[in-house]
């Protein structure tokens, strides 16, 4: 007879409660030592990027990735300084953040949602990254966004147009610098009526997914806010490679306008296609056919060639900006690189700058400590003019851009003009606005 | 009626793409017995063929215009094609303008020769292979394919305009007595569909009229047989394979004006292109263009508003529903012969 006080029972309990314990994810779970997820504490700091890097949006992808080589270079006070010397912040002294030298590993989110997470998990886990940042695909970034919700870091979302990104998909550690396609429409709407006039017959093509549904929903509500019809609304896969099928049709209808809420390879066979068909060249209603872009891209309208002459549509950057901090800034890349930055890559290279500045305004890597220097955060020089990183959704506030294929580009690169800088106020809604409705920023998480 | 035949025009030249791809692929069913999953990397091939040659007719040499400056405020580099240099701005201009048609001739040769290496290098250590050998091995080729051609090109479609002659549209409405502007159909679309007819009518003859048409139709009729005559079906099945690998890459070529291609374009066309084998009738070559036609319409009528209204998805599920229905009816496919892919 054994005195034991172990019991084969109690033994097996205790073993699986262990067991399991250390079996949960480390990101899931704080080490007793740190006070946050991946807090820093050797002389480098780590920040991951996730960018596409294979897939259809892999050309964006690497032009993101060259912006945030150049804003890493910059923070460690390599180069020119860039957009440093124009921030109206001066937190940033070139010695890293926070004094630590800054580092960085990269990520392929192949424009999808579950790669994106995968990658952006192992930065997290493997390589201890502290914030993540990147994308090209509003899919992948609310997914992304979820996962660093989860993880306890901060997610600086790179071009990411949909307004569910800080909508129904808000978090509290994701923040987004970006403009959103409630702005496109409430930017663009006004030029489409005083070039077009305000009786117009709009026949929409959209992406059958979260990006184009809330762009066709916020072009629909801001022009026919100013006198138009929509005389259909047809989405389309977004396989979909060949449109003729989609644009015949309009050719029964009386629309005199056309709406491509289309974006990358879509928007560059929509627009072709359009354009073969001689949409251009009808008269409707005794009006010009025309064609509208929603949001552009550069590195998309090359693809179109030609088509893209004349054609308008919105952007939130361009290179060919006068101001100081977009000077710096093309100055800069177009030196490193031999070519000017897209608004992607400026999107994402404000993004770093920001955060090391937040971080430095907070004294610490700490996600919510950070989210806190963020929220409400009001900056300038960075290539938007003045701008305000709004509280309660994390989306910043700034003037948008109209922009229109230019008819004779001196350059590869010359292909968009900017017709008009819509000032922010145009552009302005209220957090509790319905196109934004249905979530929550929640509370933030440390990862403690 | 006016959108009617507007449906059916645009299921022409998709019906044309998809028939000539198809036409390859079941050529090399019909002769090697291989699955090739790779037909739609060879279609891609050929569309980058144009590229290739649009990209070597304008190269250029920079020449500093003081008067204008570039993003960084530095003397802007005029870029002059050294064809408009070497034979004047017209001459020059127009080879640059007609460089798809041009890719023809550069794509025909090019096309043979990746066939051949395909065959030779690769695929024939696989004929006695199960199937689902072929597929994988053929399906990896394809993305290797296509991963060159990323690295080379990059992911962006990139632009490839039809000649200047051919941009615009045909009004079909008023030749048929409609109001003008309601069926309009680009010419260049129309190009490609007399093109495949061209080609197709060209398969066709070679195999119908001559000796070594006549012996490839025999060897897939009987390759044993065939071959005790003393006849080396071998060399002319791997001929046939640079052949169907032409085909595919003629009509890559064609297709670049109606979309810019990219690297992924082959695996959009891929699966299309082989459930309309199948529904044609492995092996069949009447069976592929047929099907082709039939399902590149079917397709087009099915993304009518009206259409869709009625049973919404329906664009998307078209061809795999009118496939599955012909299988039912018929296993072997519209003109499929007994004995193919059969025990």
């Amino acid at each position: 007879m054994s005195n034991s006080k172990f019991t084969r029972r109690g033994v097996l309990k205790t073993g699986a409660v262990t067991g399991a314990g250390l079996a949960l994810p480390t990101i899931f779970t704080a080490s007793s030592a740190s006070a946050f997820t991946n807090e820093p504490t050797g002389a480098s700091v780590t920040l991951g990027f996730n960018v596409p890097q294979t897939g259809p949006y892999a050309d964006e992808g690497a032009d993101e990735l060259r912006a945030y080589e150049l804003a890493v270079e910059h923070l460690n006070g390599g180069g020119d300084g860039g957009m440093m010397n124009t921030f109206s912040s001066k937190a940033l002294q070139g010695n890293g953040i926070l004094g630590k030298k800054v580092e960085y590993v990269t990520g392929d989110t192949q424009t999808k949602s579950d790669a994106a997470r995968a990658s952006a998990k192992s930065m997290i886990e493997k390589d201890g990254a502290i914030m993540i940042t990147g994308g090209s695909s509003s899919g992948v970034a609310v997914a992304v966004q979820g996962l660093c919700q989860e993880a306890g870091v901060i997610f600086m979302a790179g071009l990411t147009h949909s307004n569910d990104t800080t909508g129904k998909d808000k978090k509290a550690n994701g923040f987004r610098h970006f403009f959103n396609a409630y702005m496109s429409g409430a930017a663009l709407a006004p030029v489409l009526a005083k070039m077009y006039g305000n009786d117009r017959k709009a026949y929409h093509l959209t992406a059958d997914y979260t990006w184009g549904w809330t762009q066709e929903e916020s072009i629909v509500a801001a022009t026919e806010a100013l006198g138009w019809t929509t005389v259909n609304t047809v989405k389309t896969p977004l396989a979909q490679t060949d449109f003729s099928a989609y644009i015949t049709p309009i050719l029964q209808t009386d629309a005199d306008v056309l709406v491509l809420n289309h974006y990358g390879g879509n928007m560059v066979n929509s627009l072709t296609n359009a354009v073969q068909f001689g949409l251009r060249d009808r008269i409707v209603n005794g009006k010009q056919f025309e064609i509208v872009v929603p949001l552009y891209s550069r590195l998309m309208a090359r693809g179109a060639g030609e088509n893209v002459k004349g054609i308008f549509g919105s952007t939130n950057w361009h290179w060919s900006l006068q101001d100081a901090g977009s000077q710096a800034f093309v100055k800069s890349f177009g030196t490193k690189y031999g070519f000017p930055p897209s608004q992607a890559a400026h999107t994402c290279y404000v993004q770093t700058l920001l955060y090391a500045d937040a971080v430095e305004r907070a004294g610490s890597f700490n996600p919510c400590a950070v989210a806190e220097a963020l929220e409400g955060y009001d900056f300038d020089g960075l290539g938007n003019g003045p701008t305000h990183y709004r509280a309660a959704d994390h989306q910043c506030f700034k003037d948008v851009l109209v922009v229109r294929g230019k008819e004779n580009p001196t350059s590869e690169f010359d292909l968009l003009e900017v017709v008009e800088v819509t000032p922010r106020a145009q552009v302005e809604y209220a957090p509790d606005h319905p196109m934004f409705a249905g979530g929550s920023l929640g509370t933030c998480n440390p990862g403690a | 009626m006016d959108a009617i035949l507007l449906q059916i025009l645009n299921g022409l030249d998709k019906g044309s793409a998809y028939a000539l791809i198809a036409l390859g692929l079941t050529l090399i069913f019909g002769t090697l017995g291989v699955v090739n999953f790779a037909h739609g990397a060879l279609f891609m091939i050929g569309a980058f063929c144009a590229v290739t040659l649009s990209k070597f007719l304008t190269l250029s040499f920079e020449t500093v215009d003081p008067t204008k400056t570039d993003f960084l405020g530095q003397p802007l580099k005029v870029k002059t094609p050294y064809v408009e240099a070497w034979f004047g701005p017209d001459f020059g201009g127009a080879l640059i303008d007609w460089a798809v048609p041009l890719s023809i001739l550069f794509a025909i040769p090019v096309m043979i020769t990746v066939g051949f290496v395909m065959e030779r290098g690769l695929i024939k250590h696989f004929y006695k292979r199960p199937h689902a050998d072929q597929i994988l091995v053929t399906f990896g080729l394809a993305i290797v394919l296509q991963e060159i051609i990323k690295q080379v090109y990059g992911a962006n479609p990139i632009p490839t305009p039809a000649p200047d002659a051919f941009r615009g549209s045909f009004d079909f409405g008023v030749l048929l007595g409609f109001d003008p502007s309601v069926i309009i159909y680009p010419y260049w679309r129309l190009v490609y569909f007399l093109f495949a007819a061209v080609i197709i009518g060209a398969v066709f003859a070679f195999l119908q009229f001559t000796t070594f048409g006549m012996v490839v139709r025999a060897g897939m009729a009987d390759r044993e047989t065939v071959g005790l005559l003393g006849i080396n079906i071998d060399r002319r099945f791997t001929i046939m394979f640079g052949i169907a690998a032409a085909v595919a890459g003629l009509a890559g070529v064609m297709y670049t004006p109606i979309n810019s291609p990219n690297y992924h374009m082959g695996m959009d066309f891929l699966v299309l292109s082989f459930v309309v084998v199948v529904v044609g009738g492995m092996g069949s070559l009447p069976g592929a263009v047929a099907a082709g036609f039939l399902l590149g319409i079917l397709e087009s009528f099915a993304s009518m508003n009206e259409i869709k209204s009625l049973i919404p998805g329906i664009d998307q599920i078209i061809i795999y529903l009118v496939a599955i229905v012909i299988l039912l009816t018929r296993p072997r496919g519209l003109m499929g012969r007994k004995g193919v892919m059969e025990d």
